[in-house]
């Protein structure tokens, strides 16, 4: 085999010819060299010896030389024990690694993984606990879906509200946005401990904080539109989120959260966005129901890959329930000033005959909250029976 | 403490230093090796230390191979290169001008400034301006030697002096510059020299590096030193990253023919008459 560099420099990318013309080759291979370049000898000789490759000329100097050189060991040897990280494309059979090794760190699913590289403390390491076959079409649904709070919402739209109705919704959304804060920062904690190689749920958990940040946005705007501050944030309401903050079991995380939490919220998002009093109200709780439907999807999806892989993990997820319903029951709940801020909502008016009507809205809310956990939960598989007791012990905070 | 280990010293040119030698030493002991190492600021101090017994095996620059051999010489003692390096081998030193310049050979240099790594670098100063002096150029005398002195006591192992001239040459603050081989690629591709600013204008004859060197008989401990190193394969990770920061891809069974054209520089210039003469005589 022959390289001829032409006029090109070692200094100029001439190097990438040789090592094109090397790699077919077997250790000890030779191939010949030409080129005219002036400092070619002199590269050529120092850059075989950094590599370990040998060299030799084969004519005297001068113009028109030629050398040999032979293939070293180290270039081929830096390979030896390198893997193959998974597949790049997850739908594939063995795709996605039951347990990816720590050294595989932050290469991409399906690289050649040199041996001997740093071992990752990415303590989500196990794919039963996250993933989902739905990630990658959920991802890029939200990608698709992602909307820009400047435009999509009528800041300007114009409107006048009752006094006492306008405090009702700066309460609510006063309450939406510790919610949503508790729903960015959840995901985003284990969004960092998560084993890079499930990439899919890795991207979803990153974009579902970034959906959560909008909410934050345009539910702080939204109060703040007519007021100079937010509502009351309440010690019950927080004690109910702290719960979620500090659970350190990823499964058991997204199961109070995503599964029981958002997706009682959802419900309630889409009541609000029914009985929205303004149309500002009605546009940032819809688009938030939009997102906050897809959070769901996720998390009914890996739980259920969860338990059909091991059908013994819905007892942690019932024991969870449980063991948060007694951590929460000497706390308030709901606090009563967004409760009455719903019904306001829902009644629309101060007659008695609206009031009457607000609430019994708002008791058929409570009630699609009950409906809507217990169909999720027997997708989860749990029983009928099983679903209604769990459903009851939800936290009263909704989230 | 278990069996007596065999203990190495190092020059610290470079934090790295403590990370290759802790990585060998884990790789020793992981195969039942004893081993421990020093690290020194400077070669002279590690020289002085092999001949106090503080150290069993040196690994020392070229100069410092000189400096131990010709006090092991003058004490009756024989000094070993048991292992180098493969990039060790067969390396030059060039003489850099700039492609503008009218200097075509080594004559021309006569009154002219050239830029030096090191006063104690083999490859960036010794080296050269002895090559200038077998052609008749006595440095200091024939032309002004501009020293760009990084580390002193370093033996040159930090390549800051010969960047710094080699940027000198660029700048115009010196006419010429002399420069290990393999850095006129490296200064080339980090863009401390533009691609073409510079021509060589002249190069030296092949020598060899550094080298692991003890004095006297070696020891047991020192034999199976030199035949675990010699079995370090760049295939093995933990080996590999080694290799990578000290620049080889494998070990070589040490030879020291290769030292000639330094011994020759050191002789010319007396660099180390001094310090081998009181070594010795404080050693004998």
């Amino acid at each position: 085999m022959r390289v001829d560099l032409g006029d090109l420099g070692f200094d100029e990318g001439g190097h990438l010819l040789l090592k094109r013309g090397l790699r077919s080759l077997p250790a000890g291979g030779e191939v010949e060299v030409a080129g005219s370049h002036p400092d070619l000898d002199l590269h050529l000789g120092t850059w075989c010896r950094a590599e370990g490759h040998r060299i030799r000329p084969a004519t005297a100097p001068g113009p028109g030389r030629i050398w040999i050189v032979a293939r070293g060991r180290a270039d081929a040897a830096r390979l030896e024990g390198a893997v193959p990280a998974g597949h790049a494309d997850a739908s594939r059979p063995e795709a996605v690694a039951e347990s990816p090794p720590a050294t595989w760190g932050l290469a991409a699913r399906g690289a050649l993984v040199e041996a001997g590289g740093p071992a990752f403390g990415f303590p989500l390491d196990r794919r039963i606990e996250v993933w989902s076959d739905d990630a990658a079409r959920l991802y890029a649904q939200a990608v698709a879906a992602q909307w820009d709070p400047a435009t999509a919402v009528p800041w300007d739209a114009r409107f006048d509200l009752p006094d006492e109705v306008e405090d009702a919704v700066v309460q609510v959304m006063t309450y939406l946005v510790e919610n949503e804060t508790a729903a960015l920062v959840v995901p985003s904690r284990f969004v960092a401990q998560m084993h890079p190689h499930f990439r899919e749920v890795m991207q979803l958990l990153a974009i579902q904080a970034a959906d959560e940040a909008r909410h934050i946005e345009v539910f702080t705007r939204r109060a703040l539109l007519r007021r100079a501050a937010p509502g009351l944030s309440t010690a019950g309401g927080q004690a109910s989120l702290k719960t979620l903050v500090e659970e350190p079991e990823f499964p058991i995380a997204s199961f109070l959260l995503s599964v029981l939490g958002e997706g009682t919220f959802l419900i309630l998002l889409r009541f609000l966005a029914q009985h929205a009093p303004d149309p500002v109200t009605e546009a940032v709780t819809r688009l938030a129901a939009q997102d906050e439907a897809r959070h769901v999807a996720f998390g009914l999806s890996h739980l259920r890959r969860h338990v059909a892989e091991d059908p013994a993990y819905r007892g942690r997820l019932s024991d969870a329930v449980r063991r948060r319903h007694d951590a929460l029951r000497h706390t308030a709940g709901l606090n009563s000033l967004v409760f009455d801020a719903l019904l306001v909502i829902a009644a629309g008016a101060w007659d008695t005959a609206a009031l009457r009507r607000g609430n019994q809205r708002v008791m058929a809310l409570l009630r699609d909250m009950d409906a809507g956990r217990r169909a999720s939960l027997e997708r989860l598989g749990f029983s009928l029976e099983e679903a209604a007791e769990l459903s009851g012990l939800h936290t009263r905070n909704f989230m | 403490m278990g069996a007596k280990p065999v203990v190495l010293g190092a020059v610290a040119y470079d934090a790295k230093v403590v990370t290759i030698w802790d990585g060998f030493q884990r790789w020793f002991q992981g195969r039942g090796l004893p081993f421990d190492y020093v690290l020194f600021s400077n070669y002279e101090r590690q020289v002085e230390s092999q001949f106090d017994g503080t150290i069993e095996v040196a690994w020392n620059s070229p100069l410092a191979w000189l400096q131990a051999s010709r006090i092991a010489a003058a004490l009756g003692r024989r000094a070993e290169a048991i292992a180098m390096r493969d990039s060790d081998c067969d390396l030059s030193s060039i003489l850099l001008v700039r492609a503008s310049s009218d200097l075509a050979r080594l004559s021309d240099l006569k009154g002219k400034r050239v830029a030096t790594g090191a006063p104690d670098s083999p490859q960036a100063t010794l080296i050269p301006l002895g090559h200038l002096a077998a052609e008749g150029l006595a440095p200091g005398t024939d032309f002004e030697v501009v020293m760009f002195d990084r580390l002193a006591g370093k033996h040159g192992d930090h390549v800051g002096g010969e960047r710094d001239a080699a940027r000198a040459l660029a700048k115009g603050e010196a006419d010429a510059a002399c420069i290990l081989d393999a850095n006129h690629l490296l200064f080339s591709q980090d863009g401390t020299l533009a691609t073409g600013s510079v021509r060589v204008l002249g190069r030296t004859a092949p020598y060899d590096h550094c080298n692991f060197t003890v004095v006297g008989a070696p020891s047991p401990g020192i034999a199976r030193f030199r035949e675990l190193l010699l079995s370090m394969r760049y295939a093995d990770p933990e080996v590999r990253a080694l290799f990578d920061l000290e620049g080889l891809k494998e070990w070589r069974p040490g030879r020291t023919g290769g030292y000639a054209t330094l011994a020759q520089a050191v002789d010319r210039f007396g660099t180390i008459d001094a310090f081998v003469a009181s070594v010795a005589s404080r050693c004998a």
